[in-house]
């Protein structure tokens, strides 16, 4: 598979590694109300569809950036891939 | 029709025109008391306990495919129970005894063979893990030893002894353990389902469920409604894409699973051998090919197929540890969906709708699990109460924090 990095281009995917469901981004605030089942849902839930999946890759072994990427499970074909702090800025602005 | 000695000698002398279909075709029935949605290894275990053991006749176990289609026509055979932790173990020590008598019980050649599996040991802290690992074999009432370099020199000559990283120390060696043919074991308990009055349907897939109240009336399928007293579902790489038919979000993610098989050689490998510095495990099947393979693919996948990285990985684990297969040419690799829970256990429980049950979470070990996890899921559906073997495999357990992490690597599936 080829990521096609934002900053660097098209990269094989054997110079990251992948960390799961993008969802992972948006950790539930500790302090809320039912955080504890907010956390069992963030930490162990996953919709794991069979389809587009949008998920954390790590370039381990190229410039350490995390991305999300847009990958589709049933053919393993790559939509895109942005910058996953671009991706946590828009969240955070989101909740804003 | 019963398999014997003198049929075989009979069939021969008079032309193989006496055998039969080993199942029969039927079309669904309107109702049974329990349907057990998917007919691989698992389901079709649980067909067969259910009917023969737990004397449940009216039972139906519904196939999208054909029997034996997916990750039980797909493994790579081994059959052990080397695990560690207390929730496992019993369990799949439990699944080798059944695994022992196998062949007399549902009355067909699974070729079940106990040539033992030898983990090797490279570092003096793998030697104590793998002695830890040992004891809690024994305790569990299997067996295990512990081997020092000249006993694994003395069974597998061939390895590579002084590979100046990965250098072997010696071994822990269970002889119980071996392999099977996977195929006839899913072949064995589809007949020995059918012969009790199993509905086996195949080319039927679950499109949905009936749920009236919090409880499950019956599934919907591409060849009708089928009502249901209780449904048990068992579709492994599936389980994420069937239960949330059922509403359910599960803790799993689906990945690829590679293995790979050789041309046909002389008998070399007579047991089942691990690298204990990489994902690597090797066997050699009746045939003569190397049947071998390693790490799941790490990433959420449903295509039944892998990628090159991981192939490069095998092949370089499998030469540090054993260089003279560098010559074999590998003949074909193939792939499957392991549904990959958060702590790399399986599921056999009851779920949140009444009357629905889920047998699955089975990562990538679930062949070797493949009677005792039909046994216990059948006593789960028939008597409402797990089996003592599985009171650990519950659903929720990752909610209430008492998860099995052989491993301990934590909720990221592709580590465990």
């Amino acid at each position: 598979m080829i990521i096609p990095h934002p900053l660097l281009g098209p990269r094989d995917s054997q110079e990251f590694t992948i960390m799961g469901d993008a969802k992972l981004l948006a950790r539930p605030d500790g302090l809320a109300d039912g955080a504890e089942a907010a956390f069992f849902d963030y930490l162990y839930l996953r919709d794991n569809p069979a389809g587009l999946h949008r998920e954390l890759w790590y370039h381990e072994q190229g410039d350490r950036s995390w991305l999300v990427v847009t990958r589709d499970t049933l053919t393993h074909e790559i939509l895109g891939a942005e910058l996953a702090s671009d991706v946590a800025r828009r969240l955070a602005e989101g909740a804003a | 029709m019963r398999f014997s000695g003198f049929r075989v000698v009979k069939e021969a002398l008079t032309g193989h025109k006496g055998w039969k279909p080993l199942w029969r075709d039927p079309d669904p029935q309107p109702a049974y008391d329990i349907v057990i949605v998917g007919g691989g290894g698992h389901g079709l275990a649980t067909a067969y306990y259910l009917a023969n053991t737990f004397d449940k006749p009216r039972v139906a176990v519904l196939e999208k495919g054909w029997l034996g289609g997916g990750n039980i026509g797909r493994n790579t055979t081994i059959v052990r129970s080397n695990y560690l932790l207390p929730g496992n173990q019993p369990f799949y020590e439990f699944s080798l005894k059944l695994w022992e008598g196998l062949e007399q019980e549902f009355n067909f050649n699974a070729m079940m063979s106990q040539r033992g599996i030898l983990n090797l040991i490279h570092s003096d802290a793998q030697r104590d893990a793998y002695r830890r690992r040992g004891n809690a074999m024994l305790l569990s009432g299997a067996d295990a030893e512990l081997l020092d370099l000249a006993a694994v020199r003395d069974m597998y000559p061939f390895l590579n002894f002084d590979n100046a990283r990965f250098p072997i120390r010696g071994g822990l060696l269970q002889r119980r353990a071996g392999t099977a043919r996977h195929d006839a074991v899913a072949w064995g308990f589809a007949r020995g389902a059918d012969l009790a009055g199993v509905d086996l349907i195949q080319n039927c897939e679950v499109t949905g469920f009936r749920i009236e109240n919090g409880t499950v009336k019956g599934v919907e399928t591409t060849r009708g409604y089928v009502g249901a007293g209780k449904v048990g579902v068992a579709v492994a790489g599936s389980t994420t894409r069937v239960m949330e038919k059922a509403g359910l979000r599960l803790p799993i993610e689906s990945q690829g699973l590679q293995a790979f098989v050789s041309e046909g050689l002389k008998p070399a490998i007579d047991g089942v051998i691990t690298f204990g510095a990489g994902h690597f495990y090797i066997s050699q099947s009746d045939k003569g090919g190397l049947v071998f393979g390693g790490d799941i693919e790490s990433y959420n996948s449903y295509a039944q197929r892998g990628n090159l990285p991981v192939v490069e990985d095998v092949m370089e684990c499998g030469m540090a540890m054993l260089p003279g297969i560098g010559r074999a040419r590998v003949l074909r690799s193939w792939g499957g969906i392991m549904d990959m829970t958060m702590d790399g256990s399986p599921i056999i429980d009851r779920t949140p709708v009444q009357g629905l049950y889920l047998n699955g979470g089975w990562c990538y070990g679930g062949f070797k699990a493949t009677p005792a996890s039909g046994y216990t899921f059948a006593h789960l559906l028939a008597t409402d109460t797990p089996h003592p073997v599985t009171t650990a495999m519950r659903l929720d357990r990752f909610e209430r924090g008492h998860l099995i992490d052989e491993k301990g690597a934590g909720a990221q599936p592709n580590l465990h």
